[in-house]
């Protein structure tokens, strides 16, 4: 059963679409994760995906990343097919993507500001000393964590390493953020604090956003739109009350184990 | 990088034969790219020489110890047999050819097995399972170019200077045996020693050692790029470095000695 918001769904017909997915399959020997996934996301928009923990989330975003290609099903991210570009073709879209991992993945052997100088120094070609530490500083400060710029990633707490993560995706000011639980494992203050942050890039840059997570305080306060994501299909979106609003109990238990507000 | 691509249900023969030549498969497929991509730009000069400086600095001390050791106890092992035929002059020319020749290219490269092939395979398997690669990967940076060539390259480089110099640390010890026990001098040593080695000899142990840090870096960085299953994985993507770079160094020395020497040696 799908609930259609037809209003939102008009309104966001007018807009570009810049991930689209039709009939996406993914197994792993005989563990079939994604069993026919249809998504659409549209310029400026930020989507939740909720599910269980081994619903294949992180899969998801790491086909529509290229790294991991799908069984079958078309992906298009900014109207390029991910999975039959050329490998100069590839670099080119993924500086358009920011990709945060659910386990951080900063690079241990590197300290905070090397890893966010990181993709800058290799990508973006002449730039200055000077505008790679204002980017550095512009988001430590946006994440705030100003103080650890020297420190190495195994120094910080897990909560630390997330934020760091984030800043070092948002540092190339991609087009699309695919966000892999950026709360989890942090204070609800500091939560709340993401969360503001994740609005606030999605409205100072108009970027684009799928955003996965267990925390439906993060969903309520981040998600244009959600999305449950059961069995390896979506089985509902809407906004968030509509998205509950529902006798499914696979979807009402997500809801009423979660303690919110 | 597809994830699943070493997921194989059926087999051909047997499980681990089948492994070994998919294993070989791979590893030649490895070898190609690491071709491909070592002549193409950009250049990681700077990530080079920091790996350089990595596998000198971690050998070092202990190519240093060892291949003195070496010198001096293969020396004084040698001694009674040449004794026998009332040769003990002939030492420093025996010691000398045994050393440069075969001594130091295999003892360098056992211990920058043990030493920097492990590292390797730890650190790149560490980046491996924490997904460290895979976030190279999405921020448009070759993960291959930026961690596998400049190891490579680092390791190939350095071998062959960390042997010329365990050789020569070694006949200083071997000096040093000699000149204790037969009071030997040193210009007359070196004579000796030098008497049987040529341009031929040199340039061999180079090549050889060449060889042999080409070995240990490429096998180091395709154990730890393929590591799977968390942490001990990465323990096993170590331990298997050094055992199949110690194997192969020995095949390829043999191979080397008994069918190329001779073509150009006499
Ligand atoms: N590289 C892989 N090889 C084999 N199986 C995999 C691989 N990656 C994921 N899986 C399997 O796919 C399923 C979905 O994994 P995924 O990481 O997407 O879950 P998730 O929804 O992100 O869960 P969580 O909320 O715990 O992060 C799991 O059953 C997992 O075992
Ligand atoms: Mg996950």
């Amino acid at each position: 059963m799908i609930v259609m918001d037809n209003d939102k769904h008009t309104h966001n017909n007018n807009r570009e679409v810049v991930i689209s997915i039709k009939g996406l399959y993914k197994s792993f020997e005989d563990n079939d994760v994604l069993q026919g996934i249809d998504f659409e996301l549209h310029k400026g928009e930020n989507v939740v995906v909720l599910g269980r923990s081994g619903s294949g989330k992180s899969v998801l975003i790491k086909i529509i990343s290229g790294l991991m290609k799908p069984d079958k099903g078309v992906v298009k991210v900014l109207g390029k097919e991910v999975h039959r570009l050329t490998k100069k073709e590839l670099i080119d879209l993924r500086l358009k993507i920011g990709f945060l991992f659910q386990h951080s993945a900063l690079y241990d052997s590197m300290t905070v500001k090397e890893n966010l100088e990181f993709p800058l120094k290799r990508n973006v070609k002449d730039i200055s000393q000077e505008q790679i530490d204002k980017a550095v500083k512009e988001v430590l400060e946006a994440v705030g964590l100003a103080d650890t710029a020297d420190q190495m990633p195994t120094e910080l707490s897990g909560g630390q390493q997330k934020r760091i993560g984030i800043a070092r995706t948002i540092i190339m000011k991609p087009e699309i953020i695919l966000y892999d639980e950026p709360t989890s494992g942090l204070d609800p203050l500091t939560s709340y604090e993401i969360n503001d942050l994740i609005n606030e890039v999605q409205h100072k840059s108009k970027a684009s956003s799928i955003i996965i997570t267990h925390d439906l305080t993060c969903a309520k306060k981040t998600g244009d739109r959600i999305l449950m994501l059961i069995d390896g299909k979506f089985v509902r979106q809407g906004n968030f009350e509509e998205v509950f609003d529902t006798k499914d109990e696979r979807v009402k238990g997500f809801y009423d184990y979660n303690f919110i507000e | 990088m597809d994830q699943t691509s070493n997921q194989r249900a059926k087999y051909f023969i047997s499980k681990p034969i089948d492994q070994f030549f998919i294993g070989v498969y791979d590893i030649s497929k490895f070898v190609v790219q690491f071709f491909r991509e070592v002549f193409a730009p950009p250049y990681e000069y700077q990530e080079v020489v920091k790996q350089c400086y990595h596998v000198g600095y971690k050998s070092l001390s202990l190519i240093t110890l060892t291949a003195f050791i070496t010198g001096i106890v293969f020396t004084d092992h040698s001694r009674p047999a040449l004794a026998d035929f009332g040769a003990t002059s002939w030492l420093p020319s025996l010691t000398g050819i045994a050393i440069v020749k075969a001594l130091a290219p295999l003892i360098t490269s056992l211990i920058c097995a043990g030493k920097v092939g492990s590292q390797i395979g730890a650190e790149l398997g560490s980046m491996k399972v924490t997904e460290q690669i895979d976030a190279m990967e999405v921020s448009a940076i070759n993960p291959f170019k930026f961690l596998v060539v400049t190891r490579v390259l680092a390791t190939t480089f350095m071998v062959p200077l960390l042997t010329l110099y365990s050789a020569f640390i070694g006949l200083t010890g071997s000096f040093l045996d000699v000149h204790g026990k037969d009071q030997t001098s040193l210009t007359a040593f070196i004579h000796d020693a030098f008497f049987k080695i040529g341009y031929a000899e040199i340039l061999s142990t180079l090549i050889r050692s060449i060889m042999f840090g080409f070995t240990i870096g490429i096998v180091g960085c395709y154990k730890g790029f393929t590591t799977s299953q968390g942490t001990e994985g990465v323990g096993r993507a170590a331990n298997s470095s050094v055992v199949i770079i110690m194997f192969l160094v020995f095949i390829e020395e043999m191979v080397v000695v008994k069918f190329f020497n001779p073509l150009y040696m006499q």
